[in-house]
């Protein structure tokens, strides 16, 4: 898995993160936003690390990184694909969408990321896109007009590049 | 002086910090179930609403009370919106009350039975979800839980410990540790103090009440009671006798009515204890080693430096804390007394602590099979058991206490409270004074010096581990300096244990002190030195104070404990070199992450990264010789860039 060549980068990146913040407890947010950025979420053992440097209680840490929505303490696919369902993308029909991606991923309502952590699908209530309804967000990728079809076109691309990435 | 009005009548006010209190003080307790005075005001149970002029609810606990107020307590509409609130959290709540801990203590059924409420018109939220019973000092029962926070507060602020705290958000949020492990798997000292203001069964005190009847009706055990100083003095609130008073005699005659073969005194054992170690601090000052020394008395305390302050764990005085001095010379001693087997006697401990708990289950006191104290009660648990039993107290006569461990000084009566330790040691280092008042009273941490032997020893008081946090802090930095320090881990010591009965009134905790300090004043002998039974077991079993046999037996050895199993893989290599390199706090602030950044630069340098495998662990409780590196399953302490290197170097040759 290509994760782990980059677990050492990570950590001194945590460090770093930390240190820029001065490890300093009001602080938590912006660190446990920057750590996620890097670990795509937030594990165990790295969460227990920040409580560490930054002198509070790992209760503390996991009660903040449980509150936000943000947040992950489960791993997260490379790509993250948002469907937006505010209500000028639900009258488009993007419960189609959200069914239709589900079946071709193999995801569930509770289960949201493949097993070989390449996507990750969420629901968010609204880009302000509507303009563009239905619209997805494929990591920063804003995607208009979508149908089920063109969902799946884009999603088969993806896993294309990146099987000739892991070839070479 | 200021006023304002309650329901129509004018009343003076003064400083109280919050208009709960000066309705309170005016004569009208309004429910509450997040609100204590020693903790952080937190609004969040919407009991203590009041109405003010402009017909607003407006919560009591966080409204500061001004000149001119006007506020209705009971009005319809409050009264209302007070059993709608009531009956929320009872529709989320585990109503199973008849078989639940604290059924007589809980405040929710109290206020639900006092406020008339019938019937609850919400259908629930409730989870079922697994009660935690892997503590052996407390049970966590999150569907009884109705998120008051108060547990919270006291782990965080008054202990300084902070295991418990809030998780998710809405509809989920809930009281657990991080990760949501079991208690027994997070950095929990077992003081309890969390079951102390529970006001629900959500965290109660284990019970261990059932081994302790099957050792009592076990006709082949020969059961051998102790109480220790501070259950007397809060025994008799629970049947209604002056708070303070002292009941010993009424529970030693209790125990002998259930049917316990001999009821001694922990205050004995307490004795022992000074005599060690006030020997060790003589010997320490004379050495100048590992000052300042620790009292060991308090589990809690003694868990809380072996996962915090492991680099302190050698200024832990070696005694045995009078409950496990008790249950070595009873089980050694004492059983070749009675011509029995140490196997056929149990010793039961009736304890104000949840600690003790645990305390009685560490590896060091267990012997084969067999452990020198085996049931822990608490005070509480005790009353349970005389109230089961049907045990009339009103028709119970006053019984002394067996000898010859029945038999203690004043000294060993204070160890139930702040201050006590530190005064009874005193006492038998000075030999002529009797008071050392700069020890006793209430206050979190408190300063004395005392001249000995014309050297001026300081010495320090604490309870409540949030202070010790602050004067450990002070004293890792080298801000303060002490020769003797005493700590309790509960707020105003023993007396103030998790296990004591609930306190119902404010200042029960200044009464039960006063209980200890009129029964020392009683006690003709003061110093643990002028006990003749403790003369005589030195005399019979020991040889002397401090001599190889009372190491032996009285003494112990604490040691620093993993507090987490987990690693961070950082470089997984196809090797066979496995390198750990410690990140735990001590090793952390002895440089081991720079440590770590030179050793993956050296590993990459020399483009070792297929041949190792590199981990950041958290602890390899070496905390005192730290930074400390695993290479292969062996452990190398106080490295540095240049050893760890020759380390690699060394095992990558074996390794080829």
């Amino acid at each position: 898995m290509s994760d782990i060549k980059s677990l050492n980068r990570n950590f001194l990146k945590v460090n770093e993160i930390i240190e820029a913040h001065h490890s300093d407890p009001s602080e938590l947010i912006s660190i446990l936003q920057e750590v996620q950025e890097e670990y795509r979420y937030l594990p165990e053992e790295i969460l227990n690390y920040i409580a560490m440097a930054v002198h509070i209680s790992p209760s503390k840490v996991f009660g903040v990184a449980t509150f936000y929505e943000n947040f992950s303490l489960a791993p997260k696919g490379k790509y993250i694909i948002r469907i937006c369902d505010g209500t000028a993308c639900h009258v488009r029909k993007s419960t189609e969408l959200i069914v239709a991606l589900r079946k071709k991923l193999g995801l569930t309502e509770n289960k949201d990321t493949t097993d070989d952590l390449l996507f990750t699908l969420q629901t968010v209530s609204c880009i302000g896109a509507c303009g563009l309804a239905p619209a997805i967000m494929i990591n920063e990728e804003v995607h208009g007009k979508v149908t089920p079809e063109k969902a799946e076109m884009i999603l088969e691309e993806i896993i294309k590049r990146e099987r000739v990435n892991n070839e070479q | 002086m200021k006023t304002l009005t309650i329901n129509g009548r004018e009343v003076s006010f003064t400083d109280e910090k919050n208009l709960l209190e000066v309705i309170h003080n005016y004569g009208i307790e309004l429910p509450t179930f997040c609100y204590h005075s020693e903790l952080s005001t937190y609004g969040a149970c919407r009991m203590c609403l009041v109405e003010n002029e402009k017909k607003q609810l407006i919560a009591a606990c966080s409204t500061p009370p001004k000149e001119g107020m006007k506020i209705k307590t009971h009005t319809d509409k409050l009264q209302k919106q007070r059993r709608v609130t009531l009956e929320l959290l009872l529709a989320g709540h585990d109503r199973e009350c008849t078989t639940c801990h604290k059924n007589d203590d809980c405040k929710l059924r109290k206020l639900a039975s006092d406020m008339g409420i019938e019937e609850v018109r919400f259908s629930g939220n409730i989870k079922n979800i697994e009660v935690d019973n892997s503590s052996f000092s407390i049970t966590r029962n999150p569907n009884k839980c109705i998120l008051c926070g108060d547990c919270v507060r006291m782990c965080q602020e008054v202990q300084g410990v902070g295991v418990i705290g809030f998780a998710y958000r809405g509809a989920d949020a809930a009281v657990m540790p991080a990760f949501n492990k079991l208690l027994s798997e997070v950095n929990c000292v077992g003081c309890g103090q969390c079951a102390a203001v529970c006001p629900t069964g959500a965290i109660s005190v284990k019970s261990n009440i059932e081994e302790a009847w099957s050792a009592i009706n076990d006709d082949s055990k020969y059961v051998v009671a102790q109480i220790a100083p501070a259950v007397r003095v809060a025994f008799g609130e629970a049947f209604g006798l002056k708070d303070g008073g002292a009941c010993e005699n009424l529970i030693v005659s209790a125990l002998k009515t259930i049917g316990v073969n001999k009821v001694f005194d922990t205050c004995f054992s307490a004795d022992l204890t000074v005599m060690e170690e006030a020997k060790e601090l003589e010997d320490k000052i004379e050495k100048g080693l590992n000052l300042p020394l620790f009292t060991s008395c308090c589990p809690a305390w003694v868990k809380y430096v072996e996962l915090k302050y492991p680099d302190f764990t050698k200024n832990l005085s070696t005694c045995k804390s009078p409950q496990q001095m008790f249950g070595s010379f009873v089980k050694d001693y004492y059983a070749k007394e009675l011509g029995l087997e140490s196997s056929d006697i149990t010793v039961l401990s009736i304890m104000p602590c949840t600690a003790k708990k645990e305390e009685c289950k560490r590896d060091e006191f267990k012997h084969g099979d067999h452990y020198d104290v085996d049931v822990v009660l608490t005070t509480q648990e005790l009353i349970r058991m005389i109230r089961e039993a049907g045990i009339m107290i009103e028709k119970l006569k006053h019984e002394p206490f067996d000898m010859p461990f029945g038999f203690s000084t004043g000294g060993g009566i204070l160890f139930g409270s702040t201050g006590g330790v530190a005064e009874a040691a005193l006492r038998v280092l000075d030999g002529e004074v009797k008071e050392f008042h700069a020890v006793r009273g209430f206050q979190g941490i408190k300063e004395a010096s005392y001249d000995h032997k014309g050297k001026k020893l300081k010495i320090a008081v604490v309870s409540g581990l949030s202070n010790a946090k602050i004067l450990m802090d002070r004293i890792r930095t080298g801000r303060s300096h002490y020769d003797f320090v005493e700590v309790m881990a509960c707020p105003g010591g023993c007396i103030g244990g998790a296990g004591q009965p609930i306190q119902k009134n404010i200042g029960s905790r200044e009464k039960r002190a006063k209980g200890l300090y009129d029964l020392d004043n009683k006690n003709q002998l003061c110093r643990a030195n002028d006990n003749p039974m403790i003369t005589k077991l030195y005399e019979n079993w020991l040889g002397g104070v401090g001599t190889k046999k009372a190491h032996q037996h009285l003494h112990t050895q604490f040691r620093q404990r993993r507090r987490f199993e987990s690693s961070i893989p950082l470089i997984k290599g196809s090797g066979t070199i496995n390198i750990k390199i410690c990140i735990g706090t001590s090793c952390y602030l002895k440089g081991a992450y720079d440590l770590y950044k030179e050793v993956d630069q050296y590993i990459k340098e020399k483009e070792l990264t297929h041949t190792v495998n590199l981990e950041a662990t958290f602890c390899l409780e070496k905390c005192t010789e730290g930074p400390v590196v695993e290479i292969d399953g062996e452990l190398f302490t106080h490295t540095d860039k240049a050893s760890v290197i020759q380390y690699i170097e060394s095992f990558k040759e074996t390794a080829q």
